[in-house]
């Protein structure tokens, strides 16, 4: 769902067709559009974009309240053991069906929640923990919530499992048909085949990809799908979980290593100054304490580790490693709120590199705009992009609109090196770290992006040099050498490129006093002993010289011994629970990671005698759990990390140890997904009578005009998607003669339906109108698009690929100047998957 | 290199007649087969270096080759790979013309404020008067404390150490180790206006 694998991710859309031919496997695609996804797949079911909450919801009804569900022993096995199904929630929480579609918690002005009546119910707090762990853990020991409350019988009114069977209770297939617009059998066809393929012996894998991600509630659509992947015992085993289908090369690696602005790498939160975050103890506690009992336990570890990587031998415990020197966030920086303020002035100097907003922003016309009221811009790219010619071409200077003369943005176009002319190493949508070697120079002055900031960064720092001002301490005390060995550069011309071997060694983690490479992130230490930049890349370099992300040895399965995946090399997240509550594989076929009760485990009683018993696993895969754990083991109460979590407690990274059904904290609009319609929809919510997610982010400022609910001028809803011959704002393939030649020109998917009603000819141009912007495209009619009719109504839906700009050789209208700035209230996402238009025959400006 | 204009019609009212025509074309695709073919695509000869496609995520394995003369002649899909077995797609198999094309600028360009072309400039040049602008501006607009809000409706004063007045915006086809280095300068220079591709 949300996906359309065969075209946007089509080698590994290998796999699934070889799980059909070769082992019988039964896939479904369900999407608004019939795509090459959908023809070879066993059922197509289209439904209308934006109602897959409703289509999951109404899966998870049907589950729980299903026969084999509640007789099959598995099932209870699993959900009472690893979720939090049986966990009692406070009796204060309110959902949507008393609220009317919210939950309880929603501020006065109906813009955010406070989550307090979310919480669990819980024991009271432990006694005080025995301390000398470290200065910040002893300081998180002292502070421990008691353990969740439970119910093992799943009967209590208050527990997770029953708050869902009342959640989901209205979404039936009756719902379905009126929301998303397809048969009640289609849906059980569906949801029946989940479940009858979900148990002991199979398991059944959800993929999804923007398609699901690009929503105002994008966040809680695949929180559905966890949902039900783990009511079916699906998360943690072969073949199960929900996998995200990202869309470039790295960007996983660009999530982990995070150049974004929320987050530090590997997951920690960037400094805030809305929280506590005064001091690098207020921060610990604050970002720690609620998550201390899971292995984020560890975090004084990270958190220090990163500032030594930061600071080198300036970060000391005494300036607290830096801390009062590093920046905190005020707000959301993110990329709409960005472009906005750069509109308004606020920002002057703005690197871009490898990125178009020109093309590929929300509301583009709006981001183009905002390039000219900068003072300064550096594009980094191979080509001409967009971004780096706004000032000379844009359809604002063609219209008049803009004057060269009167942009006073000062421009850099640096050239980039290609892939194959750097060495370095990317992170796919496994979390698998691959390494590329490098096979030639650049040509020119084209260098890698690590040169740049590497180069920058060293003028930067010999220019505050001698500076005494505190605010510079930061730059001043960077540690910033990479230098390369002679041996690195000695085949090339370039002699200055960054040691990427270094940077990689220092994103795993080293030893500060002898500067060896740390194994395994288990060797962290909170006082400053150990460097990391990222915590979870720990093991990638686990000895110096050697770097498993350019390991090449495939093998028939999980291929241990090819690349790296992080954590660890654990290509399969909360592994444990491929085992039942006491260890043992839940049968032959699904077997993965199993507790050996004879093994001998490394360690010794106090007696001297080997203790007995840990986790193993034949194929290689990285047992993501403590390796000596028993099942049956209890966890301590006044314990961190692994020591309170306990032998059946799978899922490490929750503070419960448990897969959360109903997630007490961690997301801003609400605790279960509930259907929202989207931000500009042909139609009332039918579910609730609150219409769109109440906390979505909204930015209702000059040049970002919404369209109404049912708005007559705005009534076809639009999707924008790719397509495989070209990647996202076209950069790296419109200049390409084969993939330009190969797909030349935007067009747009009309149903024939919807052509009659219009009078376009298929291959005639078709003009497509928001109150944000104006395009032309050539329309393809076909019927590989449908209108839905929706609770009565009919809905018709365009497709729109969004890949063409006016550079490159193929050229053609930007597809976003037709989106609006609105995003998901969790992670500023925008919904550009759905949201509504008019089309009419023939050309921009009444031509034909 | 370019297309003219006459031929992109040509070529779209192909691809959109095609499209209609192959709409309910079914792709039927031996895996097996396809598998076993890729391995014995002729990799033109030179010295290879494994490599990693640009694209999408899915990370198929590539090998680059080149000549005597170290110059990239081809990029092909690496067999070994677990993940592709030799296969790419239609991006993958053209990576080549993303290295060896003749639009792609190999030299800096400068546009002065106001004017209407782009001048060529050294690099050097260029890298020092990004530095100096990013010190210009940074110095200009940095914050050491900001109010904020403190839940009772006042405000409390914070340290915030940053700068509003510079932004990033980065790819997610750059490596980990850009990654990596990038955010440690912008952080050590207190940009919060720190954002990716990722994002979207
Ligand atoms: S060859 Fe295609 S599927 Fe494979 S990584 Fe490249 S773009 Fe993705």
């Amino acid at each position: 769902m949300g996906s359309n694998m065969a075209e946007c991710h089509p080698v590994a859309f290998r796999w699934p067709l070889k799980a059909k031919t070769d082992h019988g496997a039964v896939l479904m695609h369900v999407d608004p559009r019939f795509t090459r996804t959908s023809a070879a797949c066993d059922v197509h079911v289209p439904i209308r974009a934006g109602s897959d909450i409703v289509f999951l919801g109404a899966i998870i009804n049907h589950v729980i309240n299903s026969r084999r569900w509640n007789e099959d022993p598995f099932y209870r096995e699993y959900v009472v053991n690893y979720t939090n199904a049986a966990t009692l929630v406070n009796p204060d929480f309110k959902g949507t069906e008393e609220l009317d579609g919210v939950f309880s918690g929603l501020a006065p002005d109906g813009k955010s929640y406070a989550n307090a009546s979310w919480s669990y119910q819980r024991n009271p707090a432990p006694g005080k923990g025995k301390g000398g762990l470290g200065p910040f853990s002893d300081l998180l020991l002292q502070q421990l919530p008691g353990r969740p409350k439970t119910d093992p019988t799943m009967q209590d009114p208050h527990c997770v499992l029953q708050i869902i069977k009342r959640h989901y209770a209205r979404y039936t297939p009756a719902l379905v048909e009126k929301v998303c617009g397809c048969s009640p059998e289609q849906f059980i066809k569906v949801a029946q085949t989940m479940l009858e393929n979900s148990g002991r012996e199979k398991t059944a894998n959800i993929t999804y990809a923007v398609g699901w991600t690009q929503h105002t509630v994008g966040v809680q659509i695949i929180r559905a799908a966890a949902m039900l992947q783990a009511l079916l015992g699906n998360i943690g085993r072969p073949g199960g979980g929900v996998l995200a289908l990202r869309g470039h090369a790295t960007i996983q690696g660009s999530t982990d290593i995070a150049t974004l602005y929320h987050s530090l790498p590997a997951y920690l939160n960037m400094p805030d100054g809305r929280k506590k975050h005064d001091s690098l103890k207020d921060f610990i506690l604050t970002e720690a304490g609620p998550v201390a009992t899971s292995y984020w336990g560890n975090y004084p570890k990270f958190a220090v580790s990163y500032f030594k990587a930061q600071f080198g031998a300036a970060a000391t415990a005494e300036n607290d490693y830096g801390y009062d020197y590093h920046p905190k966030i005020t707000g959301d920086h993110s990329h709409m709120p960005m472009m906005l303020d750069m509109g308004a002035g606020k920002i002057k100097g703005f690197f871009v590199m490898g990125q178009n907003p020109a093309v590929g922003g929300q509301n583009a016309r709006l981001q183009r705009k905002a390039l000219a009221k900068l003072d300064w811009m550096v594009v980094r790219d191979y080509f001409e992009t967009e971004t780096a010619s706004f000032w000379r071409n844009s359809p604002e200077i063609l219209s008049g609109e803009l004057k060269p003369a009167d942009i006073k943005t000062e421009v850099f176009f640096l050239p980039a090196a290609a892939v194959a002319e750097m060495e370095g190493s990317f992170t796919n949508t496994q979390r698998l770290l691959q390494q590329h070697d490098k096979a030639a120079d650049p040509p020119g002055d084209a260098r890698s992006d690590s040169w740049f900031t590497y180069h920058l960064g060293k003028r930067l720092q010999a220019m505050y040099r001698d500076s005494g001002n505190p605010l510079d301490w930061g730059i001043r005390n960077l540690a910033w050498d990479y230098e390369p060995e002679a041996k690195e550069v000695a085949p090339w011309r370039i002699k200055d490129e960054p040691s990427a071997y270094r940077v990689l060694k220092e994103i795993n983690g080293y030893t500060v006093a002898d500067g060896k490479p740390l194994a395994t992130f288990a060797n962290l230490k909170e006082d400053g002993t150990t460097a990391c930049g990222a915590w979870i890349y720990t093991g990638v370099v686990p000895e110096e010289g050697k770097n498993n992300a350019a390991r090449r040895k495939p093998d028939e399965w999980i291929s241990p011994n090819w690349g790296f995946a992080w954590p660890a090399n654990r290509h399969i997240m909360y592994n444990r629970a491929s085992a039942d509550s006491q260890g043992r594989p839940w049968s032959e076929a699904k077997k993965l990671v199993m507790w050996d009760p004879d093994a001998d485990s490394g360690t010794k009683d106090p007696a001297g005698n080997p203790v007995r018993g840990k986790w193993i696993a034949p194929s290689g895969e990285g047992i993501d759990f403590q390796p000596t754990k028993a099942p049956a083991m209890v966890g301590k109460d006044a314990a961190l990390g692994f020591d309170w979590l306990s032998g059946n407690d799978a899922f490490i990274m929750r503070a419960d140890g448990k897969a959360w059904l109903f997630a007490p904290a961690g997301l801003v609009d609400g605790p279960l997904p509930a259907h929202y319609e989207p931000y500009e929809s042909p139609v009332a919510n039918r579910v609730y009578r609150q219409q769109s997610n109440p906390v979505a982010k909204v930015w209702r400022t000059e040049g970002n005009v919404y369209h109404g609910v049912a708005d007559p001028k705005y009534p076809i809803v639009v999707s924008t998607y790719r397509v495989t011959e070209h990647h996202l704002s076209g950069t790296m393939s419109r200049w390409l003669p084969w993939l330009a030649e190969l797909m030349p020109e935007l067009f747009c998917e009309v149903s024939p339906e919807l052509a009659a009603e219009k009078g376009i000819r298929n291959a005639g141009y078709v003009t497509i109108v928001t109150a944000r912007g104006e395009i032309e495209a050539r329309a393809l009619v076909t019927r590989r698009i449908k209108p839905f009719v929706i609770d009565g109504k009919k809905v018709h839906e365009i497709g729109l690929p969004w890949h063409w700009g006016w550079q490159g050789n193929a050229k053609g209208d930007v597809a976003n100047d037709l989106s609006a700035m609105v995003g998901d209230p969790n992670v500023s996402i925008h919904e550009g998957k759905v949201f509504t238009c008019d089309i009419r025959a023939g050309r921009k400006g009444g031509r034909s | 290199m370019g297309i003219s204009r006459r031929k992109f019609l040509k070529v779209t009212s192909g691809i959109v007649g095609g499209g209609v025509a192959a709409e309910l074309g079914i792709l039927n695709v031996d895996t097996a087969a396809a598998a076993a073919k890729a391995g014995k695509v002729p990799i033109k000869s030179g010295r290879q270096i494994p490599s990693i496609c640009p694209y999408c995520a899915v990370g198929c394995g590539q090998i680059v080759t080149v000549d005597d003369a170290g110059v990239i002649v081809d990029i092909q899909g690496n067999p070994d790979s677990p993940i592709n077995q030799g296969t790419l797609c239609p991006k993958g198999a053209a990576t080549l013309q993303l290295v060896k094309n003749e639009q792609r600028w190999n030299t800096v360009k400068y546009r002065a404020p106001g004017s209407d072309r782009w001048e060529e400039k050294s690099l050097d040049w260029a890298m020092s008067r990004i530095a100096e602008l990013t010190k210009k501006t940074r110095d200009a607009n940095f914050n050491e404390f900001q109010d904020m809000p403190d839940g009772k409706g006042g405000t409390i004063r914070k340290r915030v150490m940053n700068t509003y007045a510079l932004a990033s915006l980065g790819g997610a086809t750059m490596d980990n180790e850009w990654n990596y280095l990038h955010q440690k300068l912008m952080h050590a220079l207190g940009v919060v206006y720190l954002e990716n591709q990722a994002r979207i």
